[in-house]
């Protein structure tokens, strides 16, 4: 028997056929709205869930259900929204996993109150900006960081740095790859200017 | 881990992989067919998409950077506009490239040790280029070359997960021993003069730091628990399981199993400003518990309702009695 669709619920298999397209409207929202909330959002993540290891993994299917909720619709403000999700998140775990650490259930209630809290605003200056980006490869390790570097700075190709630098293209692609994902935790998340 | 798994990836799996794809996008030659690959990709589930926007985004971002690229002094009057200190080192360091030239920066690169430290309570994860792990307990101070092959506990513990490389060992000093890994998850533990190494996975060798001491040499395997008091080395093997209760930290918990509550309270202490003193006349008692390593307030509870057990606090310290 062939499964009803509600047009309005899209489902993953909706969004792979290409019925529900993903507008660009909905990835520069997500862009602005959504991703500068990381850092709070990391930050609620960690004081609501001990195992520290699974943080990344709760972020991540934060955004993925808030992506998939806002095909339907765009929520605004997107704040409430997103922080919405990631404690029913929280709520799902605690109740499926054997172990509840106690901590993780009492901080449930105050963390309700951060909700309506008014978001960061970060306008930062082109200076500040700058200064943020310098820490961020700052905290790479030194080769990735060359290679960062001549990448972005000097604007060579990953064939260029590998000669100049006389390593591997695989080990470039390596460096490259592990760069891009530190900068994106670094910049958006939990540890910036953690750093000591 | 538990619980429900996107995909049955995790996202450090997603996000890596998109940050493989920006990568290969961005600085490699780019085929109408990897584009197709990297489309098919995306529209596999909204998790690689979101990773996907994330990572890409970042970079963008970085793009600002590319302002400084150009002629030498260019890049000076811009370091100095902006204030930055050459020993901020990284971006910095670009300025440095163009002055010294490359060598000269990777010079000083190897010149630079890295320093972390963690306070009471805290916890930090390391992760080096090559992929390796090292995960700093509370009250730690931690050393790393440039080339993050060699490493220092000069306090605290640290559990360490490293990618062999035979051409370069990976090797931690502390307290005038050498660890050597010959691939291998394992433990350094610095606290009151007493050296603890617990080897979990692989091999390691322990040895003098100083090449020409008489001290003892021993090749641990898994279980090895190596204590070094001054020259004296011992060794006893464990069952693995109890090295994962040894670990239980780096999930932020505290795992005890008849411990006595002297041990207790002193693991705690190592985690909290609030100190916990035991009365000699309990501090025998035998306990079960799994506790968080900030759940100094839980334990108290505990001690006194389950215990019955009398809890004073003076000051900055809290005093357990009968």
């Amino acid at each position: 028997m062939a499964e009803v669709r509600d047009p309005k619920r899209p489902t993953v298999d909706a969004i792979r056929e290409g019925i529900i397209v993903p507008a660009s409207e909905l990835e520069a929202w997500f862009i602005r709205e959504v991703l500068p909330l990381e850092a709070d959002l990391m930050q609620f993540l960690r004081r609501s869930w001990q195992n520290k290891s699974e943080l990344e993994d709760l972020c991540q299917e934060v955004y993925t259900r808030t992506y998939e909720a806002a095909l339907q619709n765009i929520p605004k403000p997107a704040r409430p929204f997103v922080f919405t999700i990631a404690r029913n998140l929280i709520v799902d775990r605690v109740r499926r996993e054997h172990v509840v650490p106690i901590e993780a259930v009492a901080d449930l209630d105050e963390l309700g109150i951060a909700l309506d809290a008014p978001g960061p605003e970060r306008t930062v200056m082109a200076r500040d900006e700058l200064r943020l980006l310098q820490a961020a490869i700052d905290r790479l390790p030194p080769r990735c960081r060359e290679v960062v570097i001549l990448g972005r700075i000097e604007g060579l190709t990953g064939r260029q740095i590998a000669a100049r630098l006389g390593i591997a293209e695989t080990t470039v692609s390596d460096h490259l790859t592990a760069g891009l994902y530190a900068l994106a935790d670094t910049l958006l998340g939990e540890d910036a200017g953690k750093r000591s | 881990m538990s619980g429900r798994i996107p995909n049955a990836e995790t996202a450090r799996e997603v996000r890596m992989c998109a940050a493989r794809w920006a990568q290969r996008r961005q600085f490699w030659d780019w085929s109408a067919e990897d584009q197709a690959e990297l489309d098919r990709w995306l529209a596999q589930s909204p998790s690689h998409h979101v990773a996907y926007m994330r990572v890409t985004t970042i970079w963008n971002r970085t793009e600002r950077l590319t302002a400084l690229r150009g002629a030498p002094a260019a890049e000076e009057a811009n370091a100095r506009r902006f204030g930055w200190h050459l020993l901020a080192g990284g971006v910095a360091a670009i300025a440095l490239i163009s002055i010294f030239g490359l060598a000269g920066y990777r010079y000083l690169e190897l010149q630079k040790q890295t320093t972390w430290t963690t306070p009471v309570g805290g916890h930090e994860i390391l992760t080096l280029g090559d992929g390796s792990k090292i995960e700093l307990n509370t009250n730690t101070v931690f050393r790393i070359s440039a080339d993050q092959r060699t490493a220092w506990l000069d306090r605290g513990e640290a559990y360490f997960q490293i990618k062999h490389d035979s051409a370069h060992p990976f090797t931690v000093t502390a307290a005038g021993k050498r660890v050597v890994d010959v691939g291998t998850k394992f433990l350094v533990r610095y606290g009151t003069g007493d050296l603890e190494v617990a080897l979990v996975e692989g091999r390691a060798k322990i040895e003098p730091a100083k090449a020409k001491s008489d001290a003892r040499t021993a090749m641990l395997t898994p279980g090895d628990v190596a204590l070094a008091t001054g020259n004296s080395l011992s060794v006893v093997n464990v069952p693995v399981s109890r090295l994962t209760r040894e670990l239980s930290w780096r999930n932020d918990l505290l795992i005890f199993d008849n411990a006595t509550l002297a041990d207790v309270a002193a693991e705690l202490n190592r985690y909290n400003r609030e100190q916990l003193v035991v009365d000699p006349d309990v501090a025998g008692m035998k306990i079960v518990a799994s506790i968080p390593t900030n759940g100094i307030q839980a334990f108290k509870r505990v001690v006194r309702d389950f215990l019955g057990l009398r809890v004073e606090e003076r000051g900055r310290e809290i005093v357990i009695s009968r």
